[in-house]
């Protein structure tokens, strides 16, 4: 059985970061295009998969694509709260792409 | 070694953060090689509303100086013009001022007397009450619209100003350009743009550098960007010479902090990215073509509004007990129900809020965390924010009291539930603020939006 792949395994950067204080905009990134279009093709990193990993339906969503041009998959969640607001836990949104790590993109 | 500036080219050098340092040979070498023009970025919202809100700056003065010695220095011997935007931090009137101060004193101990230009951004509530009542304001990302009651509310309101801002400050020649709220891109793209260059191809570089080296690789270690705007084309590289820009970097780069990649929107239009190219021309520099400007209907700049949201008192401690830890939950409405009860006739819960961070189960991310299994000891950060310092610090102490001692389902141990690090607990955090302002306001004449005053 061939050994199922990872986010973390197969991404050059995977990050989250503010897009202005009400929006957080997660990137991932290839270093090759072998790389994104495997990814691409195996359908695993998908919106219904990125929806399930954060408990979103599929309107909260914001701009899920892959863009080939940068070898990248790009997508944005809307805060719950604006950055740096009361109950705000992340003022700079740059620790909400972990989850991504561990989803398995290659099977 | 830096190749020598081109007679067609106009060569901009740009440091990401004002205060956040840079390598000193790289702006050396930059300057040698010949440049058009030194720009610097001075702020962002990025730190959050409390800035905008109080006024502080978020970079300590002791950086700023540092690097603005440099840049002003930099600028005087390369003979060229230091646009600065978004001074201050927030960039409202009284951070504009702060940086004023310190570049006093810059050029106070470096013996010079430049000529500064001074374009102010913040608006008065007035000015943004009246574009309220004329509708030319519109809902951008928060979903909601804009009231006279949040203009009212705001401290300060601030506007990104775009390049055509920065123009009628520009066309007086000045050696220092230091502007309030910008639009980074603004610092780097208004004076080619004043030249007649290419405005698709300026606005792509400016977004491309505002950001000084984290478009190169690697990113550690924060340094200079430097960019070429040609004919039909613009090429970047960095002035350090352990850095390189790759054909990933620069591209991934046009992503970073942007919700849409491929239309980067900003005042009157947006840069399209569609037909872009970016080409290796060599191991250290990208060539980047294709990016082409598409007219918005109307002109718009994007307003931050910060307002007092309460005052916070914190304590933070740890749970070790299992039982505890899988009764956090319960045991958190019991402290709210608790306090809700203890202080009925006192203080009423409208005017606190309480939030629990949960470190080791989901303090980190919240509703968006997939992983539910807790760690074997959580750390319990308790925030109240409220009306009132005083009222922040009652709940805060009764929150720590009441979750120290309240019971739950299989204790065992029923003398604490917590391990309080400091003593005393609650820890007065200041004033906090909330972004309530975050819209777009179509402005008629960019060339005239802001106040200019001219420095000797």
């Amino acid at each position: 059985m061939a050994a199922v792949k990872t986010l973390g395994e197969v991404a050059e950067v995977v990050r989250s970061k503010n897009a202005g204080p009400f929006i957080v905009t997660f990137d991932i990134l290839f270093e090759t295009e072998e790389v994104f279009e495997a990814v691409r093709s195996a359908g695993l990193l998908s919106r219904q998969a990125v929806c399930a990993l954060y408990g979103v339906s599929d309107n909260e969503l914001l701009g899920f694509d892959f863009y080939p041009f940068a070898r990248a998959v790009k997508f944005s969640l809307r805060r719950p709260v604006g950055s740096g607001g009361p109950r705000d836990a992340d003022v700079y949104g740059a620790q909400q792409h972990a989850p991504l790590l561990d989803l398995a993109v290659l099977p | 070694m830096i190749e020598r500036k081109r007679e067609d080219e106009f060569v901009v050098v740009s440091n990401g953060m004002l205060g956040y340092g840079f390598r000193e040979d790289s702006l050396r070498d930059a300057v040698e090689a010949g440049v058009d023009l030194i720009a610097c970025d001075a702020g962002s919202s990025d730190p959050g509303p409390y800035y905008l809100g109080t006024g502080k700056p978020f970079v300590g003065d002791a950086m700023i100086l540092r690097d603005l010695r440099l840049l002003v220095k930099a600028g005087a011997d390369a003979g060229v013009p230091l646009v600065i935007g978004s001074a201050g931090g927030a960039g409202g009137d009284g951070q504009v001022d702060h940086l004023l101060r310190l570049l006093g004193r810059v050029m106070e101990e470096l013996g010079l007397d430049r000529k500064v230009a001074v374009l102010r951004s913040e608006l008065d509530r007035a000015t943004v009450r009246e574009a309220v009542e004329e509708s030319r304001v519109r809902t951008f990302e928060t979903g909601a619209g804009l009231t006279v009651e949040d203009v009212d509310a705001a401290a300060h309101i601030v506007a990104q100003i775009g390049p055509e801002s920065y123009f009628r400050a520009l066309a007086g020649a000045p050696d220092i350009l230091v502007a309030g709220r910008a639009w980074d891109v603004s610092n780097i793209a208004a004076l080619p743009l004043m030249q007649g260059r290419d405005r698709g191809l300026a606005l792509h570089m400016g977004k491309i550098l505002e950001c000084g080296s984290l478009a190169a690789r690697p990113t550690g270690g924060g340094d200079l960007i430097l960019g070429r705007l040609r004919d039909d084309h613009f090429i970047v590289e960095p002035p350090h010479p352990d850095k390189a820009c790759t054909e990933a970097s620069v591209s991934a780069h046009t992503f970073y902090e942007k919700s849409d990649p491929v239309m980067l929107a900003g005042p009157g239009g947006s840069v399209d990215l569609r037909r872009t190219r970016f080409e290796q021309i060599d191991p250290r520099r990208v060539r980047v073509s294709g990016s082409a400007f598409r007219e918005a209907e109307r002109y718009t700049v994007k307003l931050e509004g910060a307002r007092l949201a309460g005052h916070r008192a914190l304590t933070v401690g740890g749970a070790r007990d299992p039982a505890f830890i899988r009764s956090i939950d319960a045991i958190q409405d019991a402290v709210r129900d608790k306090i809700r009860e203890t202080q009925a006739g006192f203080i009423d819960p409208s005017q606190y809020s309480i939030t629990f961070h949960r470190y080791g189960l989901d303090g980190v991310m919240g509703a968006w965390e997939p992983n539910r299994q807790a760690a074997h000891e959580v750390g319990i950060l308790i925030d109240v924010v409220a009306e009132t310092p005083e009222i922040a610090e009652a709940v805060c102490g009764l929150a720590r009291s009441t979750i120290l001692h309240v019971p739950f389902e299989g204790r065992r141990a029923t003398a604490g539930n917590i391990a309080f690090p400091f003593s005393p607990a609650e820890i007065p955090a200041g004033p906090v603020y909330e972004f309530n302002i975050y819209h777009l306001m179509e402005i008629d004449e960019p060339e005239s939006f802001g106040r200019l005053e001219w420095l000797q």
